[in-house]
């Protein structure tokens, strides 16, 4: 029998990544790509920044142009939808009605905005911000007159909005049920000086705030937002950025192994040895934080793909990249290497007040992550020192006028110096 | 328009008319040229679009800022004196001609 090739479900930068691997690693099957938006696979991370402002046009969004796909012989099917995996006759039914078989199965299925268990989150003007044509229905609801919008949530979807909406004029409330900004991903000291940048720039944000419910207009408008402590906020346009949920309806039903993201191994695997799963849908165990974790980012979508490429081309790797995040609100760049969950000491280093400086993070006197703003030398030198398991110890990062250019470039440098 | 020649770490070599307002990195990817990754986009934050300018190559290129350099030592493959990230060279009439080595590997 013919190969029947490898299917990747889900179209955004990790099933992209996959496909254009195989072909990369002299994958000779059939390759099949399906997306259920009905647009070439395009990068999210504008859609809060430039696309809004319309700096950013679609076409600059778009990842790969249709000769691509035509000239690395890969199926790419837009806007179509896998409705079932069965795994014991290998085939994914698409909503269209047609039918693939697999070898191999990736699932890249992504992830979905959380939305809040409240009255009126179905009013008009209650958005969600995932897809481009989120964004273009938000972009829109922009264009006009100066509105009062009110964004639930101070995670990177909600802060980099918030920040972009501002600084189109619009007025900007913050409601975030947490005690600081980004309480899941940065340290304290992040959180507390960015949330007096988004002061500084006219930004209300409510901190510790629940939402208990949206009101609207008798026409079905979104009108305000009520919250726990009898607050009630004025809002023409509410953004919801509240986290995102895995997509694993797919993997549930077909009875793989699930919980919070698709489960699998440090290869990629889930319990179907046929079946990978990867990028935001995907639970996997990282040896950094001795745990499973599941990570939203391009850098984890990218750097998974090309591993699980590997392994259906016969050179399987586990999967170690250390995980990096970018984030750009109003002119800052903040970049942050590792993870920093579980430090128990942190150094700043640079200059926090003309925003310039890193917050290092070590566990038990190793360096385990950084988080830069406007430092981009401290986040590159970061990455490869995480990757090369080495860097400076709490006692040197305090030494005055430490800094990590000097740290690696330094003539007894342990690590891969190469500047 | 430029023609830009990216040469692959086997040897082979790429010649293919970019437009303005691409960006040498851009170039690569409209192009199916692998060995470019360029992760966040083109927003100086990641360093997978890394390329050294061959050294015979004559063709003006825009001065690096601050960020470029920076970024710069974290790349994979070594920095080194002719190392630039594509997605900073916007090509106009003048990179008519330039020719970029990809490295070995980008992440």
């Amino acid at each position: 029998m013919a190969a029947r090739g490898v299917v990747v479900i889900g179209a955004g930068q990790g099933g992209l990544d996959t496909v254009a691997a195989l072909r990369a690693k002299g994958y000779g099957g059939p390759v099949t790509l399906v997306g259920e938006e009905p647009v070439a696979p395009y990068q999210r991370p504008p859609l809060s920044k430039g696309f809004l402002t319309g700096a950013t046009r679609h076409d600059e969004l778009t990842l790969r142009t249709e000769s691509f796909f035509s000239a690395q012989d890969i199926t790419l099917v837009c806007g179509d939808r896998a409705e079932r995996v069965e795994p014991d006759v290998q085939r994914v039914r698409l909503a269209s009605g047609g039918t693939l078989r697999y070898d191999k199965l990736v699932l890249a299925t992504g992830s979905r905005p959380r939305t809040l268990p409240v009255p009126g989150m179905d009013l008009s003007g209650v958005l969600t911000l995932r897809t481009l044509a989120d964004a273009e229905a938000l972009r829109g609801l922009l264009s006009g007159p100066p509105r009062q919008v009110v964004v639930l949530g101070a995670g990177f979807v909600g802060l980099e909005t918030a920040a972009t909406v501002r600084g189109l004029g619009h007025d900007v409330t913050v409601v975030e049920a947490q005690r600081r900004v980004l309480a899941r991903a940065l340290t304290p000291q992040l959180s507390e000086w960015l949330a007096g940048r988004h002061r500084s720039q006219g930004v209300r944000l409510l901190l510790g705030a629940e939402v208990t419910a949206l009101h609207g207009t008798p026409a079905g408008e979104v009108a305000g937002v009520q919250l726990l402590d009898g607050r009630r906020l004025p809002a023409d346009l509410v953004i919801v950025g509240v986290g995102a949920l895995p997509e694993t309806r797919l993997a549930t039903e077909a009875g793989l192994l699930v919980g919070d993201g698709v489960i699998v191994d440090q290869w990629l695997r889930t319990d179907d040895r046929s079946v990978y799963a990867i990028g935001d849908c995907a639970r996997f165990p990282s040896a950094r934080q001795g745990r499973h974790i599941r990570l939203e980012s391009v850098q984890n979508a990218s750097d998974q793909a090309r591993c699980v490429a590997a392994a259906i081309c016969g050179e399987s790797v586990p999967y170690t990249a250390v995980p990096w995040f970018w984030s750009e609100q109003y002119a800052l760049r903040l970049q942050m290497a590792g993870l920093t969950a579980g430090h128990d000491e942190t150094v700043t280093v640079g200059d926090p007040d003309g925003a310039r400086f890193s917050v290092l993070c070590f566990r038990a006197g190793r360096l385990t992550g950084a988080e830069s703003v406007g430092r981009p030398a401290d986040h590159a030198i970061a990455r490869r020192l995480l990757s090369s398991g080495t860097g400076p110890s709490p006692a040197e990062a305090r030494a005055p006028g430490f800094d990590l250019k000097s740290f690696v470039t330094r003539p007894s440098s342990p690590a891969p110096a190469h500047a | 328009m430029a023609k830009i020649t990216y040469l692959h770490p086997n040897g082979t070599a790429t010649v293919v008319d970019v437009q303005a307002p691409n960006t040498v990195m851009r170039g690569a990817k409209l192009n199916n040229i692998d060995g470019i990754e360029a992760q966040c986009g083109g927003s100086a934050q990641c360093g997978t679009c890394h390329v050294y300018v061959d050294e015979q190559s004559t063709v003006p290129l825009p001065s690096m800022d601050s960020v470029e350099d920076d970024v710069l030592y974290g790349t994979a493959c070594p920095r080194r004196e002719n190392s630039r990230l594509s997605c900073q060279l916007p090509v106009t009439e003048e990179l008519d001609g330039l020719v970029v080595h990809l490295p070995e590997a980008q992440s």
